[in-house]
């Protein structure tokens, strides 16, 4: 668990943090959003002490970081940037190797470390173990700086606007697959992007930041319907809130029991794809089945749109 | 810095000039680095027609080189010229490793002693350089604006003279500028062949033991090289500011 | 490339053929003189080598010179312009013996304008070859200790013992070696110690940009002093160093000779590679040097396996100006006494002959670009980032 106690960064006259207290759960994605300017990459580079609090302090599962010498902390803790930053003298491998080579682990297991992650990324170790970045897709680039990043097996796992270099097509895809390393590895990953979309799709907890403050820290769903502020409600708010609070529900929350004809939707869909579903079928119910095929009730879009409404 | 330089100039040329019209008044300074009563400003000849004259052979040869240069780039870099581009630039990156006084050397021989070859080796050594920023700074120009140029109904001629050129030409004044400061110290060179210049004073001072002498042979040396060096980088600021992409 | 369809002909080509043939022709191949002294004869190439070489060396020199006008290929141009110079250098080599009376060692046999233009047109030829060939840095290095090592091979033989420049050097034989020996050891010497104090100071002007200016600013100034300028204001503290101090007379460091070449060239040595190392540093990715601290590296760590590896092409192209340049410095400070190749340079310019500037003058710019080739090949082998 990572606890931020009164932080604040302060350059001269400019309080660019100012006393941002939160506390992220473990196993869980926090994303910081913010326009520029906001404080939010200040904030995420004090947690591994890349720039060192004003006042304030940050604790690691009860620890206080300022308590070990920051280059050793920072070996524990994974860091992405946007501009992934590989070594352009070293190759794909070497570079996912850095942190475990600082921390001296035996050579077979930094290999079959390097190996896992290649193909947890979708990377043939075969192929790309001994590429330069140079002769990388940026997409590919993206991946290998998240995998080295993840090299060490760190419980924490920060990234700084890492899908912001993609174009839209490979966005998506990384921001999926950053889903996925999360549900297989559990690590706690603290994200900071501009793009509010991207924070819904990812976050757990969304915390808004403007001018150095922490505005609003909650679950998403909270943020839409009960902002704690007109600068939150502009920055989630737009004209298709609502299709973003059913984004965010599974369909069986408004599931009733019976079933409907026509092919039924899994479980697992959101109520905004449910919603879609049926506009484009021009039904207004189907049923449900879930993981195992087996029938679980049938929604309406009566039932959808109550769901939609402002709380 | 950049306010303070324009004095420094001013006074770094009053200095020179000073020392250059009314040495003997400058003896004082000197004198404590002479022995046994040797003269401590150089008396064997006019120290400004030495000046002069170490001046007058590098712009000379600078002139002749930078023309030479400059329509030989031109040249190399046209589509006529082409197949004489890759040898072009060897010969430059070969040309500078040959040591200047190797030229001077094998120049002796060839047309004897003197001004003569000091000229000849300080313009062949002057050319690699503004050759090499010639062709350079003409090969960078954007290919978009050359198409403009000639869309425009421009002829080769007047797209040379009128985009190409000025747009390459903070390359080539730098080249230029660059020759000029090497050229200084190597003109110095040229009094072991005879040449006319300050070499004299500083060889003078080398044969005697007289290290006044040396001083002054090397300071106003290196006075008129900083000088032509500050006077070349104002002249390419005031008139082509503009145009830098540094 | 259109330009080379139209043009059945390469002009270059022809331009570098007439000046060869204008050479065969028109000029003396070599200059006779009955001893050192006497001016010389000149002779034409008929006249200085039996008619069987005189008729090899035309032959060759035609060949290579259509060649060169017509085909394309740059391997046949280089194979023929090669093929050219080795045989002209051979037919001088046999003009040497042929106009030398038996047992005779005072006739002094010089190659003539005739030859050099004919060389330079030909080499032209061989290095435009080269150049359109594009050798990686492995081939380049091949070929320039090829063409180094036949030539000495040659040399050693004796092939070449007729001609004036050898018996020059039959004359000086031993010192020789003792300057060659001593130019490279001051070149590479105060290139050694120069890096030593250099790298270390770039890293400081990069980490601390406020000494950038000041530092490069004086080193600057110190590069506009005039090389024997330096030399002679370093002799009068050397030499009451050495009066005052006799270990350091004992020591060797006195007034005139090494000491103050090698400090001089040492003071020139510290700009290039100090500005080069700043330029390398500042190149590096600013986005490695950050995710490498997030990574957790020490300012250490990070200098060691991340900046100076990616700096260093920058760096040593630096030490590559350098070493040249002191090549060439070296060379003046024959002047005050430091030995080195120089001394053969300013003996031929003070007695006029031109055979003692050349035993002094070919062997400094061979090494000069021997340096530069062998470095730079160098550089580019281990440049892993380049695509």
């Amino acid at each position: 668990m990572i606890s931020i106690e009164n932080l604040s960064k302060q350059y001269g006259t400019a309080r660019v943090v100012d006393d941002v207290s939160m506390t992220i759960d473990p196993h869980t994605i926090t994303v910081i959003v913010g326009t520029s300017g906001s404080g939010k990459s200040t904030l995420l580079r004090m947690i591994n002490r890349l720039v060192e609090p004003t006042s304030g302090r940050v604790l690691i599962d009860g620890a206080d970081t300022a308590g070990e010498p920051a280059h050793l902390l920072r070996r524990r803790i994974g860091y992405a940037i946007q501009s992934h930053g590989l070594f352009p003298h070293r190759t794909v491998a070497e570079n996912i190797a850095t942190v475990p080579e600082l921390l001296r682990w035996e050579r077979a297991r930094i290999r079959g470390r390097v190996e896992e992650l290649l193909t947890v990324f979708q990377l043939d170790p075969a192929t790309y173990a001994d590429k330069f970045p140079h002769q990388l897709s940026g997409g590919q680039q993206q991946r290998v700086g998240v995998a080295r990043a993840l090299a060490a097996e760190p419980n924490v796992l920060l990234m700084d606007e890492p899908f912001g270099a993609l174009d839209p097509i490979i966005r998506g895809k990384a921001q999926e697959d950053l889903l996925d390393i999360h549900r297989r590895y559990g690590t706690t990953v603290i994200l900071v992007t501009h793009d509010m979309d991207e924070a819904f799709r990812l976050g757990d907890r969304i915390a808004v930041m403007s001018a150095g403050k922490v505005l609003q820290y909650d679950r998403p769903a909270v943020l839409l319907t009960q902002p704690a502020d007109p600068f939150v409600a502009r920055m989630t708010g737009s004209a298709d809130r609502a299709l973003k609070l059913l984004s965010l529900t599974n369909v069986s929350e408004a599931a009733k029991p019976g079933t409907a004809p026509g092919p039924p939707i899994p479980e697992s869909a959101s109520l905004r794809d449910a919603l879609s579903e049926l506009m484009w079928r021009g039904t207004e119910s189907a049923g449900i089945i879930d993981a195992s095929g087996q029938p679980a009730g049938c929604v309406t879009i009566e039932a959808i749109l109550a769901h939609g409404r402002a709380h | 810095m950049a306010r303070v330089a324009p004095y420094l100039r001013i006074a770094a040329l009053a200095l020179l000039l000073a020392f250059l019209l009314q040495p003997q008044r400058f003896a004082p300074l000197f004198a404590p680095l002479t022995q046994y009563g040797a003269p401590a400003i150089y008396d064997q000849g006019n120290l400004l027609e030495l000046t002069l004259a170490h001046l007058g052979t590098v712009l000379l040869a600078a002139a002749a080189s930078t023309i030479v240069a400059v329509a030989l780039g031109i040249g190399v870099t046209r589509q006529s010229g082409a197949e004489f581009l890759p040898l072009s630039r060897t010969l430059v990156n070969v040309g500078q490793t040959f040591p200047p006084v190797a030229v001077l050397a094998l120049a002796v021989p060839l047309v004897g002693f003197g001004e003569k070859p000091t000229l000849i080796a300080l313009f062949a050594y002057g050319l690699l350089p503004i050759f090499e920023n010639t062709i350079v700074g003409l090969k960078s120009c954007p290919s978009a604006l050359l198409e403009a140029a000639s869309g425009m109904g421009l002829s080769n001629w007047q797209r040379l003279r009128s985009v190409e050129l000025p747009l390459a030409m903070p390359m080539i004044l730098e080249g230029v500028r660059l020759s000029l400061v090497i050229n200084v110290g190597t003109a110095t060179i040229g009094s072991t062949v005879a040449a006319k210049g300050l070499g004299e004073v500083i060889i003078a001072g080398l044969l005697s033991n007289n290290t006044a002498f040396i001083l002054q042979g090397g300071l106003v040396t290196g006075l008129m090289a900083i000088l032509l060096y500050d006077a070349m980088a104002v002249l390419e600021r005031r008139h082509f500011g503009a145009l830098r992409v540094d | 490339m259109n330009v080379s369809r139209r043009t059945k002909f390469d002009r270059l080509g022809a331009l570098l053929a007439l000046f060869a043939l204008i050479a065969l022709v028109f000029m003396p191949f070599v200059v006779a003189k009955a001893n050192r002294i006497v001016p010389g004869t000149s002779l034409g190439l008929l006249a200085a080598v039996p008619l069987s070489t005189a008729i090899g060396v035309i032959a060759a020199v035609l060949v290579a010179a259509c060649i060169a006008v017509i085909l394309a290929s740059p391997g046949l141009r280089l194979a023929s312009a090669t093929l050219a110079v080795v045989i002209v250098s051979l037919a001088v080599a046999a003009a040497g013996s042929a106009l030398t009376p038996l047992g005779n060692k005072v006739v002094r046999i010089a190659p003539g304008s005739g030859f050099w233009l004919l060389l330079c047109s030909l080499g032209l030829m061989a290095t435009d070859a080269i150049t359109r060939l594009r050798p990686g840095p492995l081939l380049r290095v091949v070929l320039l200790l090829a063409f180094v090592g036949i030539a000495l091979a040659a040399f050693a033989h004796g092939t070449f013992d007729h001609l004036s420049v050898m018996r020059e050097y039959a004359v000086n034989a031993t010192r020789f070696s003792h300057e060659i020996a001593q130019h490279l050891w001051l070149a590479l010497g105060s290139l050694g110690t120069a890096v030593v104090v250099a790298l270390p100071l770039g890293v400081l002007c990069h980490r601390v940009p406020r000494l950038r200016g000041a530092v490069l600013g004086t080193l600057n100034l110190i590069q506009t002093i005039p090389a024997i300028a330096l030399f002679g204001i370093l002799m009068a503290p050397l030499a009451a160093l050495a009066t005052a101090y006799p270990l350091a007379a004992a020591l060797g460091i006195r007034g005139i000779g090494t000491a103050p070449a090698i400090i001089a060239l040492f003071l020139y040595s510290l700009l290039p590679v100090v500005a080069n190392t700043v330029l390398g540093l500042r190149r590096v990715s600013p986005a490695a040097v950050e995710a490498a601290r997030g990574m957790g590296m020490t300012p250490a760590q990070i200098l060691k396996s991340i900046e100076l590896p990616l700096a260093l092409p920058v760096i040593l192209t630096g030490i590559r100006i350098v070493l040249v340049q002191n090549i060439g410095l070296v060379a003046i400070a024959a002047l005050i006494g430091a030995g080195g190749l120089g001394t053969f340079i300013f003996q031929g310019i003070g007695q006029t002959a031109i055979d003692l500037v050349l035993l002094g003058a070919v062997p400094t710019v061979t090494l000069a670009f021997s340096a530069a080739v062998l470095l730079d090949a160098l550089i580019e082998a281990m440049d892993r980032t380049r695509p």
